[in-house]
């Protein structure tokens, strides 16, 4: 059933064999084919931009007001590849290893390997474009390190990098819609995909500025629309961010893999109130040179400069020596969680960690500078100072917003912290060609499933994304779009957009006419609730069944009592989320739904029943070495199709970062 | 930070869509706390709102971290609000105090009409950039990232620039709606480096007569682009523009 | 792109503003270097013969047609532009950034222009249609006054006459502030115009603008003050 179509041969050949073999479509024939891009972000933008180079007529789709908007520029720490410039060892089968290993054995080989092989590509391309990485004074590219690694592979631009690498590759998608090779509809959202004789050939669309249907053919449909994190309502998502996209294809017939891997990232601003729309991430780049503590005593109410270094728990340096600061995101989640369960926690509302600079901003950069100023015995004053500067460099918007949101200044107090729902591993299953379980339609960047497993390690989506938009999808959509050549584009007025249509139109409308008393949102927080509570950062059998229960009782009340104002032929933004919240219910689900099934901690998806003695995540390889591909099969009801992972270089071993 | 809560009186801009005429209309907000961001006192009051069968007020928003550029509201006579180097959804409701008047517009510019409420159409920025804010550059031609080195000082002015976030608050604080500090980010950004050389010239002869189409007005270096931008981008930029665009002018050899 | 596109564009207007500008900046040092010889205390004979000089040299006579194209083009330009950056904001905001963004004189170019110009229409009146074409209207003919056996005319004579009206004086003085303010914003301008932006040139540029701005203004301004009060004899 599930064909993953892996190339035969050792692991480090298969992508240099895929493309020596695979079939193409000659410049003419391009011109004939139509490819619909849904999203503009890192892996929207990219492959609509490479497709639109090669010649194919390509139709990008965003529901922002200009693709330049889409999450992936919030992203911030930097991007990995294995390019050795630090020469402290890496390599593309470090890269591969450290990505395999921190994604806790649950991602595909293949895939994972030809991410590594390309990253390179990636850094090479983008400096081409024009992105402004952060340099030395010789004029090379400068590296930071990130967490789960110890080399220093990663590529950035201050605490910046993913809206660098957007700007440019969102320039390069202006190019072509310039030279009419791409032709660009923003605020614009899909609503579903038209599938004709088990081919995906087009999608329906609601213009949100007129709330119009539209009809579009593509000879092949790419679904390059992110996450689905806001499904826990409070997340470091944009608002917008949904799960839309993925949620039509999924429920038209493509597998959804492995959703209960969701990442849980431990450096965001603490929750301040019931008011909060969303969470805002400190990058992990932070954790380079801050140092995450609480205090030795419960309960203690002292201010964090007035305790003293010897009270202090430096308990990541405590618990991981090997790694410290910089252990994984799951890791590091789950520890600060840990403490704040056990009373440790700071701030007013008891949770959330210290993340503290002072200790590197003197010893690492203001001794260097002190050092480089030629100062002799600089006192702390002058170390302070020298470092702030270097601090400001590196990551000085990231501590302006912190300031700006909390209105505590980080260079004179540690910065509070806690974990918050960041990027979801799970997605679209897809195949080695990025094709999803319906023929024709793709999945890629955060959409799909295939390279992070249970846990990305950071600064390693910003480089999926790219991988799969400029260097994989324009070769593995040759080999399905060579044999389409002699398909003409499909008039929409065929039958099945007509249904289609018809289907969104009828959900659309009953939504309108439920007018019940419920926002949105507010259905929308209480989901976020239950999702949290129960499938968050550590799930149980007992929470996951009244999760299920709660989720479809949620459902019920959402579609006879939810409250949505405005009209449908007009901009109605209210209207926009109730579609998006409908389906994040159904989707929660799901999530629920496979966390109980994996009666298995791995990554971010924490069992309570399965641990170790010290409380760190326990697989069960002998069970579980297989991503879990769910196939819709009508409300509340899913079937499980298994694919087993194989490892043939990465042998899995229970993770140690000690 | 001491906390505290506020009422507040808002005077918003309401107007259904591109073609029908605007008007204020006046809210009251209760019990707002000091650690709320402005959007999420939006959020308060929509919700209020839907409560009450009314109308919600529609505004662009996305990330919320001061990164996407979509938010754009014009809040008591300044672009994104009274703090300096700040987005609107950056703003926290600590700015206001109990009894405050909010008045909330729009962008205005010809060139940014409105589509409803508090929301504009940007889409002339998009096409200033493809008249040519890129670099001609496919995927797969490049050469390795390290074979050119470039100037930290032109790779961090480089960055400066680029870190613009195309939210619009230039033109709306412009007396003249020009949009010369978006246009001379880009081209700033892209001409410091040894990668956009090339094309320098036709870059910014394009941008501008794109811009020029599109309705912005010229500059005057009046520099209140400069005082409200939430990027901080500086109008040095704009400077440099002149300069190139001038250079390209006048070596145009036809 | 042709020579019409370049100086149609929004960047070649400004252009064209920011050349006649350094040229009009130029031609106030000039015209403030000759006027200041009233202070010589000698009559007025050093100004007669300087005025003279500039009068009877063909060189200087073709400048000063370049001078008029010059103030011209720097006049329907600005109007130009004037009401064109106005008409791109059909609905203005209720609250106005005013201040807080900028200077008044800054975003007054066209106002205090328009003040300029129409000075400008009464100083021209004043002294250059008597000392080029003869006097018209009400305004007598120029004196002639001999140094030396040559004759000059008596400009500095009709100085003397013109600044006997108190109006006349304060209008003198009030346009100078106008111009003062009008340099504080252009001088810089100007120089941003035409590409400006390594920032150690833009201080010295600064600097210098702001001390111009003062002073050339503030030394015409004195001239009708010091005739008016009987400060030069």
């Amino acid at each position: 059933m599930l064909d993953s179509k892996i190339p035969a041969g050792p692991l480090e050949n298969k992508w240099n064999d895929y493309k020596g073999h695979v079939k193409l479509v000659n410049p003419a024939n391009k011109r004939k084919l139509e490819v619909i891009v849904i999203g503009t972000g890192l892996a929207g933008a990219s492959a609509a931009a490479s497709l639109g180079e090669l010649g194919y007529r390509v139709k990008a789709f965003c529901f922002q007001d200009s693709p330049r908007r889409a999450h992936s520029i919030a992203a911030q720490g930097g991007i990995n590849a294995a390019k050795n410039y630090q020469n402290d060892g890496d390599s593309v089968f470090r890269l591969f290893y450290d990505t395999i290993k921190g994604g806790d054995y649950r991602s595909r080989e293949a895939n994972t390997h030809r991410l590594a092989e390309v990253s390179a590509n990636i850094i090479d391309q983008c400096v081409a474009q024009g992105v402004p990485f952060a340099r030395e004074y010789s004029g090379l590219l400068n590296n930071r390190s990130f967490g789960g690694v110890q080399v220093k592979r990663t590529f950035y631009a201050a605490g910046q990098t993913g809206q660098q690498l957007l700007i440019g590759a969102y320039q390069a998608l202006e190019r072509q819609v310039a030279l009419g090779n791409v032709t660009m509809y923003a605020r614009h959202e899909m609503l579903d995909v038209v599938v004709i004789d088990g081919k995906a050939r087009g999608v329906i669309c609601r213009n949100l500025v007129t709330g119009e249907l539209e009809r579009h053919f593509g000879h092949a449909v790419l679904l390059c629309s992110g996450g689905y994190g806001n499904v826990f309502y409070l997340s470091t998502n944009a608002m917008g961010s949904n799960v839309t996209a993925a949620w039509k294809a999924h429920k038209k017939g493509a597998f959804f893999a492995n959703p209960c891997f969701t990442q849980i990232h431990p450096t965001c601003i603490p929750v301040t109130g019931d008011h909060q729309s969303k969470l805002t991430l400190m990058s992990e780049s932070l954790r380079n040179d801050g140092r995450i503590w609480v205090p030795k005593k419960q309960n203690d109410t002292r201010k964090a400069n007035d305790i003293p270094e010897e009270e202090r728990d430096y308990y990541l340096e405590r618990r991981y020596p090997a790694y410290g600061n910089l252990v994984p995101r799951d890791v590091a989640s789950r520890a600060a969680k840990e403490r704040c369960d056990a009373g440790y926690g700071v701030g007013t509302t008891k949770q959330a960690v210290y993340l503290d600079f002072r200790y590197n901003l003197i010893n690492k950069y203001g001794r260097a500078e002190a050092s480089k100023h030629g100062i002799e015995n600089p006192d702390e004053a002058t170390l302070v100072r020298l470092g702030k500067e270097v601090v400001k460099e590196e990551y000085g918007n990231l501590f302006d917003m912190y300031e700006k949101i909390t209105g505590e200044n980080p260079y004179e107090v540690p910065m509070r912290i806690y974990p918050a729902v960041h990027y979801t591993m799970g997605g679209l299953w897809v195949d080695y060609e990025l094709m999803t379980s319906i023929t024709g339609l793709y999945a890629l960047g955060e959409a799909n499933f295939s390279d992070h497993g249970a846990n990305r390690l950071g600064a390693s989506a910003l480089m999926q994304g790219l991988a799969d938009g400029y260097f994989v999808i324009p070769y593995t959509i040759g080999n399905y779009l060579a044999n389409e050549i002699s398909v003409k584009p499909i008039p929409t007025t065929h039958e099945a957009f007509e249904v289609a249509e018809n289907a969104v139109k009828d959900r659309i409308s009953s939504l309108m006419q439920i007018k019940g008393k419920q926002s949105v949102e507010s259905f929308h927080k209480r989901l976020g609730k239950i999702m949290w509570e129960k499938c968050g950062m550590s799930r149980n059998e007992k929470g996951l069944n009244e999760a299920i229960e709660e989720i479809r009782a949620l459902k019920k009340e959402f579609w006879s009592n939810v409250r949505i104002p405005g009209e449908i032929n007009e901009m109605n933004p209210e209207l926009d989320k109730a579609n998006r919240v409908a389906d994040f219910i159904e989707l929660g689900e799901l999530i629920c739904i496979d966390a109980l099934e994996r009666t298995e901690s791995c990554g971010g998806h924490f069992r309570e029943e399965s641990q170790t003695e010290e409380g760190e995540a326990l697989r069960h390889d002998d069970q579980f070495l297989y991503v879990a591909a769910w196939e819709y099969n009508g409300e509340h009801n899913w079937k499980l199709n298994k694919e087993e992972l194989e490892f043939e270089l990465a042998k899995p071993t229970q993770r140690n970062y000690k | 930070m001491d906390h505290y809560t506020m009422n507040l009186t808002l005077k918003v801009w309401k107007q259904k869509n591109q073609s029908e005429r605007g008007h204020f209309e006046t809210y009251q907000v209760k019990d707002i706390s000091s650690e709320m961001s402005f959007l999420e006192m939006f959020d308060v009051l929509n919700e209020a709102l839907v409560e009450e069968n009314r109308e919600p007020i529609a505004f662009d928003h996305d990330c919320r971290e001061g990164i996407c550029g979509m938010c754009s509201m014009y809040i008591n006579g300044r672009p994104h609000g009274p703090w300096h180097g700040t987005t609107t959804c950056q703003l926290h409701m600590r700015a206001f105090k109990d009894g405050d008047t909010i008045v909330v517009e729009p962008w205005r510019a010809n060139a940014f009409p409105v589509i409803k409420d508090l929301i504009v159409d940007r889409h002339a920025f998009d096409r200033i950039i493809q008249a040519g804010g890129y670099i001609s550059v496919n995927t797969g031609n490049a050469v390795d990232g390290n074979a050119i080195p470039v100037k930290k000082e032109n790779a961090d002015s480089a960055f400066a620039a680029a870190a613009c976030i195309g939210c619009g608050a230039c033109v709306a604080a412009c007396k003249n709606s020009s949009a010369m500090l978006f246009v001379s980010a880009k081209v700033a950004h892209l001409s410091l480096l040894p990668q956009g050389e090339p094309e320098k010239r036709n870059r910014v002869l394009n941008m501008i007569e794109q811009m020029d189409k599109e309705g912005f007005g010229s500059c005057t270096m009046t520099e209140a682009c400069e005082a409200v931008c939430p990027k901080e981008i500086s109008v040095d930029n704009i400077a440099r523009l002149n300069g190139e665009y001038l250079s390209a002018a006048g070596a145009i050899d036809k | 792109m042709t020579w019409k596109q370049l100086f149609t564009s929004s960047v070649g207007k400004k252009f064209v503003m920011a050349l006649t500008g350094v040229s009009l900046i130029a031609f106030l040092v000039v015209h403030a270097g000759i006027n200041a010889c009233i202070w010589a205390n000698d009559g007025g004979a050093m100004f007669n013969k300087a005025a003279h000089f500039m009068g009877a040299t063909v060189v200087i006579r073709i400048l000063e047609v370049g001078l008029f194209i010059g103030i011209i083009l720097h006049i329907v330009q600005g109007l130009i532009l004037e009401a064109q950056n106005r008409s791109r904001r059909s609905i203005g905001y209720q609250v106005p950034l005013g201040n807080r963004g900028s200077k008044w004189y800054s975003r007054s170019m066209g106002l205090l222009g328009t003040l300029i110009l129409l000075f400008l229409i009464m100083h021209i009146y004043h002294f250059w249609t008597p000392s080029r074409l003869g006097g018209i209207g009400n305004i007598h003919e120029l004196g002639i006054i001999a140094y030396d056996g040559k004759a000059y005319h008596n400009l500095y004579g009709e100085m003397v006459i013109v600044f006997q009206s108190l109006t006349i004086v304060i209008l003198y003085v009030l346009a100078c502030i106008s111009l003062a303010y009008h340099l504080m914003h252009g001088f810089n301008s100007a120089f941003r115009t035409l590409g400006l932006h390594n920032q150690r040139y833009v201080r010295i540029v600064h600097a210098t603008g702001v001390a111009f701005s003062v002073i050339v203004p503030l030394a015409f301004a004195m001239m009708p003050v010091s005739v008016y009060l009987g400060w030069v004899k």
